[in-house]
């Protein structure tokens, strides 16, 4: 197989696995942040933050990820003229559609992701057992120190495999992007297979490979991580 | 969810009551000024005039665009479930198989088909038919990408199921001089079929958003790719992708709610003895086998701690 297409100057193989890496990193700070925040509505004592908790989770996770993405740049931007990036008048706005378009897909992935984030830390807490609390509230202490010294310590121990999932599949969702213009990985795999038709099993090995090994170490690293803290039952 | 809560903290007393009060009034007050920020902008760019939402009560459209996708999107769905199943049954088999070369190249299949992006694997299967065939053929780089990533999930449901069975069955089975093929096909493979049917039921959500992909670089007329047409044709993005949003919800939910079902008969008719594999977060890499599927073994047999299902 031809490989040449790696160091060809046209094709900026490694900035578009950059340009994967960025969407994630930004994605799964903002997506564990609100999937925290979420997770903690759906268990507190209050009922209209459960049910806005539930309901929120249950709307977007059905809609696929594609929908949101296309409707965060063709109807929050587009039609409701949402700006995320300062356009300069005068200057070539290809700078500005860039940041644009990479903080709509940022935005999209965090409303998204966070839904599976607020599932796993809710199934985390779920899998500390009754009698911890019970225990904890028999010997005086308060639902603060209950839920930050007892519960959530076991519970984020229980978090890190799931969480690691939700990484890994949010990493290979970044792909998405590529419908509203940002230049990452599937986009280049697009370019490959319009101008390098030849060459094509080996551009998919090069991208495809280029995802193992971005997800594999995250795999085994999140893996003995969470048997290393995980609370033995 | 109300069961594990409630643990968290005591029945409220007057205080507590008077403090969850005003937390929901101030949440309340919150959730209004949103949702009236929200129509104030709606009204402010007229996305809430009769002219933007008058099509999507018109029959018409519906029979031109939303219809025609909704069944494309279903028909590429079910096919790459059929195709699915089958290939993750003998992929989840060959990674238990007892021979290390039956074993070893199926393992590599699955991790690195779990690996690649759907999105990734459309746009192979679709170049790949094209060479192949020498057709262009949407559908086919739909299916076939939907397969290759599903498959390899639902190789690793199976081989959960399998693995959560206990251990007697085997050992039974052996007891009364069965082969390890007809060990595997007429007393394992039966068991955990029943047992993992919730969680394939629960990939079908997966699948169906996962269509939508195909309207993007391959061109598959999927529901979001005509309602998109739409859209566009009468100028109202907004009104057409929030029905096709709620029509996704609605598909899914009626999914997620038949899984649900499923998991109660089954546990209901087997008298609560079988095992159910539950998939949660059976994504990506590394995350296979009775780790990461939550198993929920048969409290009454005999050696099922949870290290002893491998």
């Amino acid at each position: 197989m031809d490989f040449s297409f790696l160091t060809d100057p046209r094709y900026d193989f490694l900035g578009a696995f950059w340009m994967t890496i960025q969407l994630s990193f930004w994605s799964a700070l903002g997506a564990f942040v609100l999937g925290v925040v979420l997770a903690a509505m759906r268990v507190s004592p209050v009922p209209l933050m459960r049910g806005f908790g539930t309901a929120y989770v249950n709307i977007v996770r059905n809609i696929p990820l594609t929908v949101i993405i296309i409707v965060m740049s063709q109807v929050i931007a587009g039609t409701l003229g949402l700006r995320l990036a300062v356009r300069e008048p005068g200057v070539n706005p290809q700078g500005f559609l860039d940041s644009q378009n990479f903080r709509l897909a940022v935005l999209g992935f965090i409303l998204y992701t966070a839904t599976f984030v607020c599932e796993a830390v809710r199934s985390g807490i779920n899998t500390v057992p009754p009698g911890q609390a019970e225990a904890a509230r028999a010997i005086g202490l308060r639902f603060t120190q209950v839920l930050g010294i007892v519960i959530l310590p076991q519970a984020i121990r229980a978090v890190i495999a799931p969480l690691g999932s939700v990484l890994i599949a949010l990493i290979k969702n970044t792909t998405v992007a590529s419908a509203i213009g940002v230049f990452e990985a599937a986009a280049l795999m697009n370019l490959y297979i319009e101008n390098e038709a030849d060459k094509f099993p080996a551009t998919f090995l090069a991208i495809a490979v280029g995802f193992v090994i971005i997800t594999l170490p995250i795999g085994l690293l999140f893996g003995a991580w969470a048997k290393k803290v995980g609370v033995k039952r | 969810m109300s069961g594990n809560a409630t643990v968290l903290y005591d029945h409220p007393g007057p205080r507590a009551k008077a403090r969850n009060l005003v937390l929901s009034v101030l949440f309340g007050i919150l959730l209004v000024l949103g949702v009236w920020w929200v129509v104030d902008t709606l009204i402010d760019k007229q996305q809430l005039t009769a002219a933007k939402w008058s099509p999507i009560v018109d029959w018409q459209n519906w029979e031109t665009y939303l219809l025609p996708g909704l069944w494309n999107t279903l028909k590429a769905a079910f096919l790459a479930l059929i195709i699915a199943l089958p290939l993750g049954a003998l992929f989840g088999i060959a990674r238990l198989s007892d021979h290390a070369w039956v074993r070893w190249p199926s393992g590599i299949i699955v991790e690195f088909f779990r690996a690649v992006p759907v999105l990734i694997l459309m746009l192979f299967a679709f170049q790949f038919w094209f060479l192949v065939t020498g057709v262009s053929s949407p559908l086919a780089g739909v299916v076939i990408g939907l397969v290759l990533y599903n498959g390899s999930v639902l190789a690793e449901v199976f081989r959960a199921g399998i693995l959560a069975l206990p251990k007697g069955q085997t050992e039974a089975a052996q007891a009364i001089g069965l082969s390890k093929s007809q060990t595997m096909l007429s007393v394992l493979l039966p068991q955990a079929v029943t047992s993992m049917l919730p969680a394939v039921v629960s990939q079908l959500v997966v699948i169906v958003k996962d269509t939508a992909l195909g309207g993007l670089l391959i061109g598959y007329v999927e529901l979001r790719r005509t309602a998109n047409t739409m859209g566009s044709f009468y100028g109202n993005l907004l009104a057409t992708y929030t029905v096709v949003a709620v029509i996704f919800i609605l598909v899914n939910l009626a999914l997620s709610w038949g899984a649900g079902a499923l998991e109660r008969t089954l546990r209901n008719r087997r008298g609560g003895r079988t095992a159910t594999v539950l998939l949660s977060g059976l994504e990506g890499p590394m995350a296979g086998g009775a780790r990461n599927a939550a198993v929920l073994p048969d409290p009454n047999a005999p050696g099922m701690e949870p290290e002893q299902r491998r």
